[in-house]
């Protein structure tokens, strides 16, 4: 539960800079799936990257790492668009 | 370096809009402001009109963007980015920026803001000249205020303010040309574009960024909720506008037409409504005549852009 | 004090304005004409044709682009200046509240004219009692050297960091902004000195420091958001109170947020905005000559309202009658709302006039019967209405 500032805590005009501000974890809006990958059938295409709506996947450079389970919403597009099936959607644990 | 590669350098490891935003799981809308923002090579200032990419992705006290943005209001994203745009210019002429350098301004509307309301404040930033990039994320409905029709809904689909029933086929009217409209505005760029054809958009951004004027880029975006699809089936669609030539993808250079994708078969229209539920009502045999007068339309458009290509082609 | 002469050239309001804007030298100025404004455009736009200023003029497509633009460039870190009157005004009013939300500085001249309909391009207050509630700062000129000085301070006032708020800059329509009186102006320099460089808190262009503005918000902060507009326009009255200090050191010219006139030994007083103060004070100074006890009190900040110094100007005064240029048809007209309001529980009888509606005259011998025959009543009278036909 996160607490709700008072008016003079605000900066002025409802600015709001990406630093202070907190990321919803919306990958509480998955209904039962969940990516995952099998990382040797991975060529690093980076298509997944550019294909998801929520930036949930992680690169470390340009390689691909695993996901941002806290912000994807399992919309199953990564999946449909590895063009070597490395991703699968999976039951999701939470 | 494939130009994927350079997206994620363009980066920097901070991507311009993150996750944890409010648009709908599979929304197209993401997508298209990411492959924008990373092909553009300078900072990026983005002024955002109402709509589901502002609402969902600023929600007070958080945001999901990393660049600087604004917004102001439904219709007038286009004259706000005329001032940011102005701004720069005169602050640039006077050595009063607070950093030196290029900065790209880029404006995002839906088609609401973009073909209907919007469509004053754009014309006019147009005839000025202010040197931006317009992009219209078109899902060819006012979807943020649920699923109403707009000036770019297709004739024949089914919205909530134009819903099909025994007594309506859905929209009756035929979209605006909105990619024409822009054209007559005698500006530096023009394209239609496509997430599906991510490289093609990229490429079209970058001569939009290039462009010394307005650039005008209308994408045609899926949108799961007003289209009536499962998400996984938005690239099977989007290719669909494509190769059914729904969305033909090309560009207008200096008011010269170019094609940059053309199908190999040019698909039946059916394969466009098929998939989507905000056509389903017209693949009943009932509605057999206003399919027909869809596929007219379509292909009456194809053929005058493709002679429209080769005529400038041939003048070149 | 002014420590030389200097001497006055004849312009009228609107002129007077466009060499303010002109001094200020903006860097951003979004406009599109409307009458009566056009002349400060138009003056504008030739001094910027012929070199004299240095900033972009942006000749947008309507006012509500002008306002938009305006936002775009103030938040960007552009000092922005426009103008406007009536439908033009009316047709902004949406972004009007959107930029005293953002908290952009903005600097706009209001040449006050009747709004539609039907339509009449003459004065009254009805445009800028339509943003009455918009949370932008409002003063109101009597004459043109008002209109001026009050151009020169609003960057000032609108850009000191605990107001940043437009600042609205009235003047009547036609009877100021087309009429010429001797305007003193202080020097290019001085202005531009006096004016300063422009600052705001979130430069949109300060990409070392990428900021969200505008954003959508939720029952749970939309509230507090909007409530630092409040703190803001107190700030405000505080803000024309130093800003006024300094401007008398450069000019010799004092403006205070309120301004009484033979108002200290009054039984009777009227209260008004704009040009019509002029000719008020003319009327009084007859009426003081006949041994009447007559006092004006002219509001120069009609927002912020400045309630507490209007109680302590108006709380002896017996009878005070309240002269409204705009009306609120099915309510009280908006000045006496507002009078009423602040004078709540003093013992002072307040009566509603409503005068001037689409640029109607107001004649001294009207407010003469103002004075000297109290109408009596809570309800508005309705100054020079004609109820039965007239032969002229």
């Amino acid at each position: 539960m996160s607490e709700l500032k008072s008016w003079t805590e605000l900066p002025v005009g409802g600015t709001v800079s990406p630093g202070d501000a907190e990321q919803p974890r919306t990958g509480s809006w998955r209904t039962g799936l969940r990516p995952e990958v099998d990382l040797s059938k991975c060529v690093n295409c980076l298509l997944c990257w550019l294909y998801c709506p929520d930036s949930a996947i992680r690169l470390d450079g340009t390689t691909f790492v695993g996901f941002d389970h806290d912000v994807c919403k399992g919309c199953e597009l990564c999946e449909v668009v590895c063009p070597v099936g490395a991703i699968g959607m999976v039951r999701d644990g939470n | 370096m494939s130009r994927l590669k350079q997206l994620v350098r363009n980066e920097r490891g901070c991507a311009p809009l993150r996750g944890g935003h409010a648009l709908c799981q599979g929304c197209g809308v993401p997508m298209v402001v990411r492959t924008i923002v990373d092909s553009i090579d300078t900072p990026v200032v983005v002024i955002s009109a109402t709509g589901c990419l502002e609402v969902a992705t600023t929600r007070f006290p958080t945001t999901a963007w990393n660049v600087p943005w604004v917004h102001v209001a439904f219709e007038n994203a286009a004259a706000v980015a005329s001032g940011v745009e102005t701004a720069y210019r005169a602050l640039a002429k006077r050595n009063a920026l607070p950093q030196d350098g290029p900065i790209t301004f880029v404006a995002l509307a839906g088609d609401g803001g973009t073909y209907d309301i919007g469509l004053q404040a754009l014309s006019g930033a147009l005839e000025r000249g202010h040197r931006f990039i317009f992009v219209c994320y078109d899902n060819e409905a006012y979807m943020n205020t649920g699923i109403q029709r707009s000036g770019a809904t297709p004739f024949g689909a089914s919205t909530t303010t134009s819903p099909s029933g025994t007594a309506s086929f859905g929209k009756a009217q035929r979209r605006k040309d909105m990619t024409a409209i822009a054209v007559a505005h005698h500006v530096p760029y023009v394209a239609q574009a496509i997430a599906v054809h991510w490289h093609d958009l990229s490429e079209k951004i970058e001569r939009a960024a290039a462009a010394d004027g307005p650039a005008f880029l209308n994408v045609l975006t899926n949108c799961p909720v007003g289209w009536g699809h499962e998400p996984r089936a938005s690239l099977e669609i989007l290719n669909a506008a494509v190769e059914t030539c729904f969305w033909p993808l090309y560009e207008v250079v200096e008011g010269r037409y170019r094609l940059t994708y053309v199908p190999e078969r040019v698909r039946p229209i059916e394969d466009w409504l098929r998939p989507q539920a905000r056509f389903a009502h017209l693949l009943r045999p009932e509605a057999r005549g206003v399919v027909v007068k869809i596929q007219r339309q379509i292909d009456e458009e194809w053929v005058a852009l493709r002679r429209r290509c080769e005529q400038d082609a041939a003048a070149a | 004090m002014a420590t030389r002469a200097v001497a006055a050239r004849v312009l009228t309001g609107g002129e007077a304005v466009a060499e303010a804007m002109r001094q200020i030298d903006p860097d951003v100025v979004p406009v599109y004409p409307i009458t009566p404004q056009t002349p400060m455009i138009q003056g504008f736009a030739k001094f910027a044709a012929a070199g004299r200023v240095h900033g972009e003029i942006i000749n947008v497509e309507s006012e509500h682009s002008a306002m938009s633009a305006a936002i775009g460039a103030a938040l960007a870190g552009a000092r922005t200046i426009t103008a406007t009157s009536s439908q033009g005004l009316a047709l902004m009013a949406e972004v009007v509240y959107i930029a005293a939300a953002m908290r952009a500085p903005i600097v706009m001249a209001v040449g006050n004219r009747a709004l539609s309909g039907p339509i009449n391009i003459h004065c009254d207050h009805s445009d800028s009692m339509l943003v009455r509630d918009s949370g932008v700062v409002q003063l109101f000129a009597e004459n043109a050297q008002e209109a001026y000085d009050l151009m020169v301070m609003a960057p000032r006032i609108a850009e000191h960091p605990d107001v940043l708020l437009p600042v609205l800059v009235c003047q009547d329509g036609f009877t100021i902004t087309h009429s010429a009186e001797p305007v003193v102006l202080l020097g290019d320099r001085s202005v531009k000195k006096f004016v300063g460089e422009y600052h705001i808190p979130f430069p949109l262009l300060d990409l070392s420091a990428p900021t969200t503005q505008g954003p959508f918000a939720m029952p749970d902060y939309y509230y507090e958001v909007r409530h630092q507009q409040v703190a803001a326009m107190s700030a405000a009255l505080a803000a024309f109170e130093d800003v006024a200090g300094e401007f008398e050191t450069l000019s010799g010219r004092r403006y205070d947020v309120i301004e009484p006139y033979a108002l200290d030994d009054a039984e009777r007083a009227i209260v008004c905005l704009g040009s019509t103060g002029g000719t008020v004070k003319d009327v009084v100074d007859e009426l003081r000559s006949e041994g009447e006890r007559v006092g004006l009190l002219e509001i120069r900040s009609f927002r912020p309202f400045p309630v507490e110094r209007l109680r302590s100007a108006l709380e002896h005064v017996g009878q005070i009658a309240v002269l409204d240029r705009a009306d609120s048809p099915g309510g009280l007209p908006p000045l006496f709302a507002d009078l009423t309001a602040t004078l709540h529980g003093t013992s002072a009888e307040l009566e509603s006039y409503v005068y001037g509606l689409g640029g109607r005259d107001l004649h001294p011998e009207e407010i003469r019967h103002v004075f000297c025959a109290p109408a009596g009543a809570a309800v508005p009278v309705y100054l020079g209405l004609r109820s039965e036909p007239c032969l002229v």
